[in-house]
């Protein structure tokens, strides 16, 4: 069984269908894109992932279990993270910070040795501290780790989403146009750290993309989303020559 | 040496405006909401705080514990009840709800406690020490809220930038959704919000009745509007801002009634709070919010 599966998904805002009968498969360890002119529902389909907005109907699993109903904060303890198309990083925030608030679930310590600053404190902190910094290097921002978020250059802090998505230790990691904004050398570096990344943390991507040379150059496999539904999909090559794809980015 | 005893009065008096602040400026910043019952819970504080030592003769330190526990648990109590399920609603719906719980707060201590004042014994049985020849004294009340505030203002610093729930709270109060996207729970974090906020009104309320020894169901409303006002003075939000609007309001009260005018000594600071206002409406300390458009 494929790690996620979207079987018949759909929602609407009013008399707005703004995704319908969506289907998708994604085998545990891919790399998929989900591409589609502005306004095809993209990032809406992601809001329906990571439980910020519930589908009117459909079904989403994540390895057999139910994401349907379940809120933002459990689907994120059960393993699935995302960044953002427009970037929401906690700007007044240490780089530093900014990951370790992904190891909120998972690194847990008595509250009275927060206020007292004892035991555990300490040594859960240096913990995180060393691995907030091993994320942050794969992004190479390790040196800027006392940074405040909002005053990283813009390519930065889009990587900077992604390490801190990283470290609520996602199976799933959604990305929302990681590359918006990039130059073709930050986009080309960012294509590397995205390979590397899904090696060293096994992690599966769904990546929104407007670049299609990053596309084509990572995506296993590809959907086309149109007006909500799906166009095509399919092998990056096949789907980017298909000329009903072409239609809809280029019009008639 | 009369300006420095009205100055040290001043300061003492803004300690307590200044730990009531905080709690008001944190709920503030990560719930984004004015909580108008939090000077109520001042007041029962302060009643906890007699009855657990003259009904049941517990020493002053447990008295205070104890009136620190009773009021986390109300404020986390009426967060559950009264705000929580208000959460996407219009933050008027929720202002009202909190003028409403101030209320009915200060009804209940009426029917508990009654409406008649009672003389709150001092917490502090220290005597205080007398500088220059007795001209300048220095009460024990003074030296303990002083201090009280100090280490209630490192605490806090430490906590909020140190620690993993410092850090959540940091984070719900930046971007509530973003939070919880990367598995913070912000109930909880909401909820430890009101704690340490309704814990240090408690130890407010205990100090302010000490130094001003009159206690009844209103007792905490004035004390509440004035740390609502000096934490908007110091700009709202910020903590070193609350810290700071408490203790100059506090000396321009004491200052404002001793050499203008009694009557008109809040009303002194009211006006200082609107010139502050208009020069620099985001406060003191406060950051300046970009509008995107």
């Amino acid at each position: 069984m494929a790690m996620l599966e979207v079987t018949d998904l759909g929602i609407s805002f009013g008399g707005l269908r703004a995704v319908d009968a969506l289907n998708m498969s994604i085998e545990k360890g891919g790399l998929v894109g989900l591409i589609g002119p502005n306004g095809a529902g993209k990032t809406t389909v992601f809001n329906m992932l990571t439980g910020v907005y519930r589908p009117t109907d459909g079904g989403i699993r994540l390895d057999g279990q139910n994401l349907v109903g379940v809120n933002p904060q459990k689907i994120s303890h059960m393993g699935v993270a995302r960044t953002f198309q427009n970037i929401r990083l906690f700007s007044g925030m240490s780089v530093l910070d900014n990951v370790k608030v992904g190891f909120d679930y998972s690194v847990r310590y008595p509250l009275v040795d927060s206020f007292l600053h004892i035991g555990s404190y300490r040594k859960r902190e240096r913990e995180m501290d060393e691995r907030a910094i091993d994320i942050l290097k794969e992004f190479d921002l390790d040196r800027q780790y006392d940074y405040k978020a909002s005053n990283l250059p813009y390519g930065k802090q889009r990587k900077l989403e992604i390490a801190r998505a990283l470290a609520t230790n996602p199976k799933l990691l959604l990305l929302d146009e990681p590359a918006a904004g990039m130059n073709p050398q930050e986009t080309g570096e960012l294509m590397e750290t995205i390979q590397h990344v899904r090696k060293k943390y096994g992690v599966t991507i769904l990546l929104i993309e407007h670049d299609m040379k990053l596309v084509s150059g990572i995506c296993e496999y590809i959907y086309v989303l149109n007006f909500g539904r799906e166009l095509a999909k399919g092998k990056p090559a096949d789907v980017l020559n298909n000329p009903e794809v072409i239609t809809a980015y280029l019009g008639e | 040496m009369t300006f420095l005893s009205y100055l040290i009065n001043g300061i003492s008096l803004g300690s307590v405006y200044a730990i009531i602040a905080l709690g008001y400026t944190m709920v503030y910043g990560i719930a984004k909401m004015l909580n108008f019952a939090h000077g109520d819970v001042i007041m029962v504080g302060a009643y906890v705080s007699f009855y657990a030592t003259s009904l049941y003769g517990l020493p002053t330190w447990a008295s205070v514990l104890v009136a620190a526990i009773v009021c986390t648990v109300l404020g986390v109590t009426i967060e559950r009840l009264a705000y929580k399920p208000l959460r996407t609603a219009p933050s008027l719906a929720v202002l009202i709800t909190a003028i409403g719980v101030s209320y009915f707060l200060q009804n209940a201590a009426q029917l508990a406690f009654g409406s008649s004042p009672i003389v709150f014994p001092s917490a502090v049985k220290f005597e205080g020490i007398r500088l220059f020849d007795g001209q300048l004294v220095i009460s024990g009340i003074t030296i303990v809220t002083v201090l009280a505030c100090i280490v209630i203002m490192i605490a806090l610093t430490l906590f909020i930038n140190k620690t993993k729930m410092g850090r959540a709270m940091r984070a719900v109060s930046e971007d509530k959704g973003a939070a919880q996207l990367m598995g913070v729970n912000v109930n909880s974090t909401i909820s430890m919000t009101f704690a340490i906020g309704s814990a240090l009104a408690a130890i407010a309320g205990v100090l302010l009745c000490s130094a001003y020894p009159t206690l009844q169901p209103t007792t905490g409303s004035m004390p509440g509007i004035k740390a609502f006002t000096a934490a908007v003075f110091g700009g709202i939000g910020s903590i070193p801002g609350a810290m700071i609007g408490g203790l100059l309001l506090g000396v321009i009260q004491i200052l404002g009634s001793a050499y203008i005018s009694t009557q008109l000594s809040d009303a002194v600071v009211f006006a200082v709070l609107i010139v502050v206002l208009l020069v620099k409406p985001t406060g003191l300390m406060g950051k300046k919010m970009n509008e995107k458009v």
